[in-house]
């Protein structure tokens, strides 16, 4: 059934295509020539733009930062979180149900990349940054982004991401927290994914 | 209750005669599009260099359709690899029974579906619901337009013809909730409550894709709410159909189409949450994954040299937003779940130019170019619609064989062909215009072409044309 279905849509494809293969050069992303900190800042500015809150820190002031943000919270802290920054003790645990992971305040995590043209961030799922439904279910997603992760375009994000697709990991881009336009164009935040996003750049 | 499809009921000018009477509609339009046109302009002048990524864009649609045998069979490969399962559908009725075979294999009473047009094109939930399983739509508008038992009027907001008061009185009706106000963020709130609930409860999910990359099997879904990324993350299987034109054939080439799509569909420099995945991933979101090929008439218009670009569409909706035509008549009166200017060149030529009330749609439409402009893919939409009149006219329509418009257009084509015939053609018009132009505009053609000028004037042509013009500054 399905052999057939595949190789009958295969034949009309061949029929169809008439003229030769069409080539495509793919130059090399070329990396900006913006100084670092103009890429930075722009980076905040985006991202606080779509209604994430900023904070900057420095290496040495981001376990104050963190304990006075998330103190008093349930917080959920994935494998691989650096544990020096946030010593509260680490409550993931693997077979953590997504129904679990609803009691959970925040959780804190750091990034693969980020995005300066555009204000995102971008995980890839490896250590610190946990399963895809850690970042989701919790009401409150902390984000730990490191000034030299922020790329200042998204051709030069996709390059830099280029390994950990191919070696079959999952991204989730998010840019600023969950929202919705759908009743009379009002944007509303929040409706299925965390309401409130919190990122903190590291310089 | 079936989400539309694309056979329109009724031909596009009997649909808009009723459509243009909703004046409610027509004001949430207006004022939908209008912001979103503006918002738009700005978000693409941020970019220095969007002429050339639309070419890009154009650019790398155009290599991978002209592989795409090739492209497809790298993507199933890839896909493979990485523990997922590929089918090919070679129609609607093929790819619903895959879907529901798979639903009912897991005894799925309910599945939840992420917004896509097309599962809607395929008539997917009324094909689950004869099999007793009920899909839940579980983006906002979507939900929506489902409980009301209505159809989407717009690629993007598929509500937007419908007003808070109408949403709040919905969800009182049928989610049961109590809501005090109508305001959306009370209105959001409760939809929240009502599908977290599913989320976290239902096994079996439906998407659609908006690319996949063939070189890693990787299948990439772009949204707002976070409900693709619930569905595509909590369940224990995942469904995903996928217009077979939707492959890129390398993780590269996505970079453009985030650029592109986010600006031309919601004006955002992104839209908040896109998810790539790539087969099943061990340990994390669902751990059998289905990609669903679906051909439905594409390699159709895939044979069609003149038309093939069609198939560039990445459904920003850009065009919809930029219509004068759309933005009057509403989505409803094109019929199909592909509405706008390009569901009047995508719906008739998915039909294979065979469905009567289809082949109206490629005459909804002024010419003005404005979709053409705005599409970020360079699809030349009204070049699409004049050929499509053309094709249409003399073979497929017998009420409008031979009507003076298939003659004019056939007449145009011929003289659109070749510049000289073009100028030759220019100054005829000049010369035979004389008696009939009053204050530089023609108020009355004669005879049959009578009907063109019975509601608006035809500019006078200039005494000069822009090519002899330009010839004479010495340029040519
Ligand atoms: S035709 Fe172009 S503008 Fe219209 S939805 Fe498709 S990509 Fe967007």
């Amino acid at each position: 059934m399905s052999g057939e279905a595949r190789l009958e849509m295969l034949t009309r494809i061949h029929r169809a295509a008439a003229g030769p293969k069409l080539e495509i050069e793919r130059p090399p992303i070329p990396a900006s020539t913006r100084p670092r900190a103009e890429i930075v800042a722009q980076f905040a500015e985006y991202a606080a733009e779509y209604r994430a809150e900023v904070h900057r820190a420095s290496e040495a002031d981001l376990p104050v930062l963190l304990a006075a943000l998330l103190s008093g919270q349930n917080v959920l802290v994935p494998e691989g979180f650096p544990a020096q920054l946030f010593p509260q003790p680490a409550t993931h645990k693997p077979q953590t149900t997504h129904a679990d992971l609803a009691a959970y305040d925040a959780v804190l995590t750091t990034c693969a990349v980020a995005i300066a043209e555009t204000g995102t961030v971008v995980l890839d799922h490896g250590a610190g940054q946990g399963r895809r439904a850690l970042t989701l279910i919790p009401d409150w997603h902390v984000c730990v982004v490191r000034s030299e992760q922020v790329v200042d375009s998204v051709p030069e994000a996709v390059a830099a991401l280029q390994e950990a697709v191919l070696a079959g990991r999952p991204l989730t881009w998010i840019s600023g927290p969950s929202a919705t336009s759908d009743i009379e164009l009002s944007r509303v935040e929040g409706v299925h994914g965390p309401r409130r996003l919190s990122i903190i750049v590291v310089d | 209750m079936s989400a539309g499809g694309i056979r329109p009921a009724r031909p596009f000018p009997e649909a808009a005669r009723d459509t243009l009477q909703d004046a409610q509609m027509r004001r949430n339009l207006k004022h939908a599009t209008t912001t979103i046109r503006e918002k738009r302009l700005r978000a693409v002048a941020e970019l220095p260099d969007w002429e050339a990524l639309r070419t890009r864009g154009a650019e790398l649609k155009d290599a991978s359709l002209s592989d795409l045998a090739e492209q497809l069979l790298t993507l199933e490969a890839a896909v493979k690899r990485c523990g997922g399962q590929v089918h090919w559908a070679r129609d609607a009725a093929e790819a619903c029974r895959i879907v529901t075979d798979l639903a009912a294999l897991h005894g799925a009473r309910e599945i939840i579906k992420v917004k896509s047009i097309s599962t809607d094109e395929i008539e997917l939930n009324a094909a689950l619901e004869q099999r007793g399983i009920q899909a839940i739509e579980t983006d906002l508008a979507e939900l929506i337009v489902q409980l009301a038992g209505d159809t989407p009027s717009h690629i993007l907001v598929p509500a937007i013809h419908k007003n808070r008061a109408e949403i709040r009185d919905l969800f009182r009706q049928k989610l049961g909730a109590e809501l005090l106000t109508d305001e959306p963020k009370v209105l959001a709130e409760a939809a929240r409550l009502y599908l977290r609930e599913k989320f976290l409860s239902t096994k079996v999910a439906v998407s659609g894709a908006n690319f996949a990359i063939a070189e890693s099997g990787t299948v990439c879904i772009v949204e707002s709410e976070g409900n693709g990324r619930m569905c595509l993350t909590l369940p224990d299987v995942l469904i995903s159909v996928m217009g077979i034109e939707k492959v890129l054939p390398q993780w590269a080439d996505i970079a453009p189409f985030m650029q592109l799509l986010p600006r031309s569909s919601t004006a955002e420099r992104m839209n908040p949450y896109t998810s790539f995945w790539s087969g099943v991933i061990p340990g994390d979101g669902p751990q059998e994954f289905h990609l669903v090929l679906l051909d439905n008439g594409r390699t159709d218009v895939l044979a069609d040299e003149a038309a093939r670009q069609t198939l560039r569409c990445i459904r920003c909706s850009a065009c919809l937003n930029v219509c004068p035509v759309y933005e009057r008549a509403g989505g409803h009166a094109y019929g199909s779940v592909y509405p706008g200017p390009i569901g009047a060149i995508l719906t008739p030529q998915l039909l294979q130019l065979e469905d009567e009330n289809a082949n109206t749609l490629p005459w909804a439409s002024s010419l003005c170019g404005a979709c053409y402009d705005a599409c970020p893919v360079k699809i030349n939409i009204p070049e699409i619609l004049i050929y499509l009149r053309g094709q249409i006219t003399p073979h497929k329509s017998h009420n409008l064989e031979n009507t003076v418009e298939s003659i004019a257009m056939k007449t145009a084509a011929w003289i659109f062909n070749e510049p000289f015939r073009f100028e030759g053609a220019l100054k005829l018009a000049r010369t035979g215009q004389g008696p009939l132009v009053q204050h530089g505009a023609i108020h009355a053609l004669p005879g049959l072409l009578g009907g063109w000028t019975s509601s608006r004037n035809l500019p006078a042509f200039p005494a000069k044309s822009f090519r002899e013009l330009w010839r004479e500054e010495g340029e040519v």
